[in-house]
Parts: structure tokens; sequence; C-alpha cells
């Protein structure tokens, strides 16, 4: 972190704040100014576009912890997210809890079978890892396929709507607010898990794992943690994304989404928090707008053809994660610094 | 032969056959894993390409069966010397987990363009091979099925022999067991790595093209190439012949699975090589002929 020359610190407590100067605090109660004004300007479509960012966010995060800041490589994550999603909607169905406990324990019951994956796992590492990881998604893909009195198979189930206290969130207002509280709960939890013990013992790992256990990071108990936060964080994503959808099912929750939590990491940039929330964000924003964008150029100029599937959206997602790998392996995140070193500096180039 | 055997022997010897398509799709990546450490997730989609290509050169330009496989070879080696240039020279020295990743982003982007430009729909590949079956013993094989195994063993027994006994063969593998020294050997690494993305992608397409003939075509063709990653791990990631005997022991496995357990459980043939996978990767992660990796810090 860049501290400017005239910030001192003289407490413990003012040196391990997270908003350390006058200046971040500034900027961050502007964010959250912006962040509640919002939906005030914004239309009904953008404000879908920005919960699925927020919901996505939380994922990513999830996958960081994971990839970016342990190095243990998961193709699986769709499946954690999973695993939340239906937990949400099979036990909203069975029993009455309220909402927050079932999100909760969406991400609990999610976290525990990423510690029951991350066991066995403990013996590979890197593209060996990264294949497990990858079997298991499809596991458990074809169990919400083919076990049909639990999961109602390829039919999907429909979701229980979500109330908080008694105050039912049924427009697109409603949710953002409570998405956008829950994604600053998470963040700050991250960010705070990544300062602490557990993330410097992540980073260890990550860097040389052997040096790591002979500074005296216990690998076993890191590395199946490092499963176990990154698929809660999967699971309370995914408990979401039921709640948001109002219906889940299988089909959503394949390979590929593995692999546009793989891209929203890669483009924001591995093993920063910042890094995946301006990841999701782009990767949900950018293709979002690129239909806005298509869409009017196509009615403006009277064009035929030009359609926006779904399938251009997966196209620009693979376009975008190599792009970014050769061009700028940081991500957006190494952009974002540059660019505030270069603010900070001007007009001096150093 | 009582009835309970032919229907076991049926079942081996189909397994056989997909299995030994497992091996050919199995043998690319291995190739590629020998001589760069890349494991290429886009080989299903450079199969699925070559498969695509052939069909529409059959079926839309009215070539014959041999003249559309031989352009269809070419273009995928083609594709695979464009791939290395374009794609993966700039990431060398680059940490191999950001090329195994390329790969995937590679995959998705590959898929959905072969799909807009082939359409998403099913359809059946014009297959050259005559639809009467063989009948061996009571055992019933198609024509398709058994030049399936003879040209995947074919193919595997030739770039066994490739690797081993010619000068680039060896070339290639010095460049891939030691870049700076095969250099200084006077072995073009540079070409060596365009060469091994090619052959990789032409056996990939050898194997589009064969098992579109048994199989049916969508774009959920290239997952099949999914199916061999249990064959490579079982053979170990850096062997020829263990992707070979790894496919065709997959490809039983899972037939035989399919035989004999579908109808208490649905859907248990499809993932049964996935379970496979993770049993074999937490058993014996390093395969039955592959190097271990030591480990140094």
């Amino acid at each position: 972190m860049v501290v400017r020359s005239r910030t001192f610190v003289e407490t413990y407590e003012e040196d391990v704040s997270l908003f350390r100067t006058i200046w971040i605090r500034f900027w961050f109660a502007l964010l959250l100014i912006a962040i509640i004004l919002i939906p005030l300007i914004g239309d009904r479509y953008s404000l879908y576009v920005l919960n699925i960012s927020g919901i996505c966010i939380i994922g990513a995060i999830g996958l960081n912890f994971l990839i970016g800041y342990t190095g243990q490589i998961s193709i699986g994550h769709a499946a954690f997210i999973a695993i939340g999603a239906y937990t949400t909607t099979i036990v909203g169905n069975w029993i009455v809890l309220p909402s927050l406990c079932l999100i909760l324990l969406s991400g609990v019951i999610a976290g525990i079978t990423g510690v029951i994956i991350g066991i066995p796992c403990l013996r590979l590492r890197g593209l060996y890892l990264a294949m497990a990881t990858m079997s298991f998604g499809v596991i458990v893909e074809y169990i919400l396929f083919h076990w049909i009195d639990l999961t109602n198979g390829p039919m999907g189930m429909a979701v229980p709507p979500l109330s908080i206290l008694g105050f039912v969130l049924d427009n697109h207002t409603r949710f953002y607010y409570f998405i956008a509280a829950l994604v600053i709960i998470m963040c700050l939890g991250a960010k705070n898990l990544t300062r602490m013990k557990i993330g410097r013992a992540f980073v260890a790992i990550r860097d040389r794992d052997i040096a790591a256990s002979i500074i005296g990071v216990n690998l076993t108990y890191y590395k199946v943690l490092a499963f176990g936060i990154s698929s809660f964080y999967a699971g309370i994503c995914g408990s979401l994304l039921a709640y948001y959808m109002t219906h889940v099912n299988p089909e959503y929750f394949n390979l590929f989404l593995s692999v546009e939590y793989i891209g929203m990491i890669i483009v924001g940039g591995l093993g920063s928090i910042a890094g995946s929330i301006l990841g999701a964000l782009f990767m949900t924003i950018v293709p979002e707008s690129l239909k806005f964008f298509l869409g009017f150029i196509r009615e403006s100029f009277g064009l035929t053809g030009f359609e926006f599937t779904d399938q251009v959206r997966v196209a620009i997602y693979g376009a975008l994660i190599i792009l970014f790998l050769i061009f700028e392996p940081g991500g957006l995140f190494a952009i974002w610094q540059r660019l505030k070193i270069f603010f900070k500096k001007w007009p001096f180039s150093y | 032969m009582g009835s309970d055997l032919v229907y076991f022997l049926q079942l081996v010897v189909s397994g056989l056959s997909v299995g030994s398509i497992y091996a050919i799709i199995g043998i690319g990546f291995v190739i590629i894993y020998k001589s760069t450490k890349i494991l290429n997730f886009a080989h299903g989609e450079i199969m699925m390409i070559g498969a695509y290509l052939c069909m529409a050169l059959i079926s839309r330009f009215h070539f014959g069966f041999i003249t559309a496989f031989i352009v269809t070879l070419l273009f995928s080696a083609l594709l695979g010397i464009v791939l290395e240039r374009v794609i993966f020279r700039p990431m060398i020295g680059q940490p191999i987990f950001a090329a195994v990743i390329i790969t995937l982003g590679l995959s998705i982007l590959l898929r959905t363009s072969t799909g807009m430009i082939f359409g998403y729909g099913n359809e059946v590949f014009p297959s050259p091979f005559s639809e009467e079956p063989i009948v061996l013993y009571e055992i019933v094989i198609s024509h398709a099925h058994m030049w399936t195994i003879v040209v995947s063993c074919g193919v595997v027994f030739m770039l066994v022999m490739f690797f081993r006994y010619s000068d680039i063969g060896i070339s290639m593998r010095a460049a891939a067991e030691n870049q700076i020294n095969a250099y200084m050997l006077g072995i073009n690494v540079k070409r060596m790595f365009s060469l091994t993305w090619l052959i990789a992608a032409v056996t990939g397409s050898l194997a589009g093209v064969m098992l579109s003939n048994v199989h049916i075509m969508n774009t959920n063709l290239s997952l099949v190439a999914m199916k061999a990653f249990p064959a490579i791990i079982l053979g170990g990631l850096d062997s020829l012949g263990g992707a070979l005997l790894g496919g065709l022991v997959i490809g039983v496995v899972e037939n035989l699975v399919g035989g004999y357990l579908e109808v208490y459980l649905g859907g248990v043939k499809e993932i049964s090589v996935y379970v496979l996978l993770f049993v074999i990767l937490i058993i014996k992660p390093y395969g039955f002929f592959g190097t271990k990796e030591i480990e140094k810090v």
C-alpha cells in the first residue's frame, strides 16, 4: 500500500486499521453513498445486472481464496455454488426457516462439502487438483440431474420467496439493498481474513508449500481451511442466486460456470479482494453493455443478424480470459494500481 | 457360448472401440503435456472442429471421404500452428497455470464459435463405413467401430515409433526435456513446439472424425474429450503407451458399468469415468507409467 509521506502512525490500532488515511475514508464514504443512491437513478434492468454482479462478487471472492491466495486450482466452483443453491431450495421447501438462517446454512453445508472434498485432494497439486475438482463438478452436476426424488431432475425447483424479519424482498430495489449489504459484509470479512494469520498462511502455501511448512504453517489444516472458506462463500453465492432467480435448474451449474468464475478472478486480478470485485463487476457488466450496444446499433441501422445470444456472451468470456492472460496477467487490479500511482504522482513521473 | 458370456464380451469389444478413441484423444493431451507441461483443455474443441469441418466438406461441398479427411487433417495442422504462434508462444516463461487457464478460455471460445458457424442442432455424420455389422463368434461389431480400433492403435504405434526412432521425434523429446541444452545442441526449439501443437491438433481431429462416426454430432462432442482425462491419468500424464492402455481400460470400464448398472441407476455410465478419475487421482496420482514429480524446496 502506498502511504503518503504525511501519514504518521502513532498507535498500533491506527497501523492495523482498514481505512488508514482520511482520504481513504473519504473515498470509501463516497462509494458507500453511491451504492446507496444507485437505485434512485438506475432502471430495473441495470439493477438486475448489478444484483447479479453482486452475487458474483461473493462467489468470485470465494474462488480467489482458493486459486489466488492459496494457489489451489479448482475447476469445480460451480458444484459448491450448486450445493448452496439446492440447500436453500430443498430445505426451504421442506421446513420453514428464517431466510437469513437458510442462507447461512447453505454456506455452512457448502463449506462442509468443501472440507470433505479438500481432505482427499491434499495429495494433489496443480493440474491433478484441477482435474479432480473438475470431476467433482461433473459428478455433482450429474447427481442434480439424476437424483430426481431430491432435486426434481432437469425440471428444476421453485425457490421459496426471500423474507427478512417478515419483510418480503420481491423487487429488484429491495434485493439490491440486501445484496449490497451482504456483499459489503462478505468483502470486509474476506479483507480481514487475508490480513490475519490465516490469509498470510494461504499466501505462504501458494508461494512455496514446503517452505511454508518449514516456517510452521500446518499445510493440512490451512489447505483444507482454504477449501472450506472458498466453498462457504460459494454456498452463500449459490443461495442468493437461488433466491434471486426464484427457480433453480441443474443446467445452470455446469463446467462453464466454473470457468466463468475463473475468468472473473483472472480478469480482476488473482490474490486480491479488490480484484475479485472488479472482475465480477467487469465480467457481468461488460457483456450486458455489449448486448445493449449491439441492440442499439442494430436498431439504428436496421441490420438483421448480429444477434447477441448467450453463446456470444460465452465467446466474449473466452476471448477476455485469453487476452487478459496474455497482455495483462495482473488483471484489472494491476491497471487500477498503475492508475492510482499515476494520479498520485501527477504531474511528476515519479 | 452362454448368453451371459456373449453379453460380457460384447460390452468389452464395444468398450475397446470407445476406449481406442479415448486413447487417441489422450495422446493429444500427452504430447502437449510432455513438451510444454500444459494440460490443453481446448483439445476437445480442436477435435470437434475437425469433425465438423470434415462433415461440412462431405455434406455441403460434396468431397469424397478421403479428400475431406485429408483436407481436415491439413486444416487442423494449420490450426495447431496458428494456436501455438498466436497464443501459446507469448506464454513461454509465464506460469503454467496461466497457460492452462488460457486453454480453458480457448475451449469455450472455440466451442461457441463452432456452434455459431455450424449450428447447435444434432446432426449425423455421413459415415463412409458400411452399415452391415461384422459378426465374429456371436459378437457383433460395426465397421466404424472396428476401424476406430485399427486406426487408433496404428496411430499410437506410429507415434511411439516416431518419438523413439526418428530424428525429429528425438529432437522434440530433447526440447521437452531441457530447452536450453536442446538449443545448444542445435535443435530449433521453437519449431519443435510448433510441431508439437501440430501433431496434437492432427491427432485431435483424427479422433474427432473417428468419434463422429460412432457418436451423434453436436457441440457437446467436445465434452467427450473430458473422458480421456481418466485415461491419461491412469496411464500417467506423460506416457504415450500409458494413454493407449488407459484409454482402453476406461472405455471397457465405462461400457461394463453402463451394461450392468444402468438399469439400477440411471446416468451411471456417464458419471462412472469421472468417479474413476477422482478415485485414481486420490489413490495413484501419477498413474502407472507417469514420471513422479520430485519435490524441491
